[in-house]
């Protein structure tokens, strides 16, 4: 395989994606303002976005961190609405067997809803030599990454100089909303949505912290 | 405004990070499995969880514990705005745009 193919399948990556990522990037404005917002440091409120790398789950670390939730409640959080990402992983994983482990860890890094729903169908249809796969997929990866870590590093710098009388906060729950709305597939998926709504409220007066792995 | 020391947070973050990562790496990088090597109960739970916990976040999201509980207010009735465009739509952008709208509309008017 050519250099010059594995660039074009890599490029034909960057463009598949693109249409997503315009609604990526209020999601990472968001995520990033929302980190500062709950009283971390500019710094680590930014390394949230190459360490975990995963918008929602950056999203709930911010929001719990801001109520001051207990440290393992947090992680637990995080790791439980990172769980699909294993799901994805299994679907990837037998169209990758045969590269290299730095290849395979730079893959799963990348492992995004996005990127997964942008080289998963390529992937399953056409059966094409190892490259030409892991060049497209990292087309896809590279191209969510890049603008993942642009939107939410200026959403940290805007942080602190937003007015509170924006009220921006309020987009974090609109974010959670518009996920449950496309996580909502079937009538199963719509009774775990009403059911993790009802739990998180019941769950309040109980405590507030209990109420999310208990939702899940 | 969090009262959890920085050191603690970094403990947070690395750690959702490598379990994160763990994740992401479980299948690519050590089992070299397809999907159809998942437990059938452990598949269906993992479809669940993410309608479950957008939900429940979305929830305490608007439904602010520290405020006492008014079903009227402001929030609440941006809230449900943006959620019928987010089942109209299933758009993450016109939901925020609709109920930041909305939100802002109602704060002026009151």
């Amino acid at each position: 395989m050519s250099e010059s193919t594995l660039k074009s399948v890599f490029w034909a990556g960057v463009v598949n994606i693109s249409p997503i990522l315009i609604g990526v990037i209020p999601f990472a404005l968001i995520a990033g303002v929302a980190a500062v917002d709950a009283g971390l440091d500019s710094f680590a409120a930014y390394a949230l976005s190459p360490l975990v790398f995963a918008g929602a789950s950056q999203l709930a670390a911010a929001d719990l961190i801001g109520r001051d939730a207990s440290l393992a409640v947090i992680v637990l959080t995080v790791l439980v609405i990172n769980s699909r990402m294993v799901m994805y992983s299994a679907s990837m994983a037998p169209h990758f067997v045969k590269a290299s482990i730095g290849r395979k860890a730079a893959i799963a890094y990348l492992l995004t809803d996005q990127a997964f729903a942008v080289s998963i169908l390529r992937l399953e249809e056409r059966n094409e030599e190892l490259g030409v796969r892991v060049a497209y997929y990292l087309g896809a990866g590279l191209g969510l990454w890049t603008t993942w870590q642009l939107a939410s590093l200026a959403g940290v710098l805007i942080g602190a100089g937003v007015p509170s009388e924006w009220s921006l906060d309020f987009a974090v729950p609109l974010v959670f909303m518009a996920l449950t709305f496309l996580a909502i597939k079937d009538r199963t998926t719509l009774v775990a949505a009403v059911v993790g709504a009802t739990v998180a409220v019941a769950a309040f007066d109980l405590s507030y912290n209990l109420g999310l792995p208990l939702a899940a | 405004m969090t009262t959890i020391s920085s050191g603690e947070i970094w403990v947070v973050i690395f750690v959702a990070a490598a379990g994160t990562f763990a994740l992401r790496f479980s299948f690519v990088g050590v089992l070299k499995r397809g999907p159809e090597e998942i437990p059938d109960l452990a598949r269906r739970a993992l479809r669940l969880i993410p309608a479950a916990v957008m939900a429940a976040l979305a929830v305490t999201g608007i439904t602010n514990p520290e405020v006492s509980f008014d079903p009227w207010n402001e929030r609440m009735l941006a809230a449900l705005l943006a959620a019928v465009v987010a089942w109209r739509t299933k758009n993450v952008v016109a939901t925020i745009a609709a109920g930041m709208a909305a939100l802002w509309v109602l704060q002026a008017l009151v």
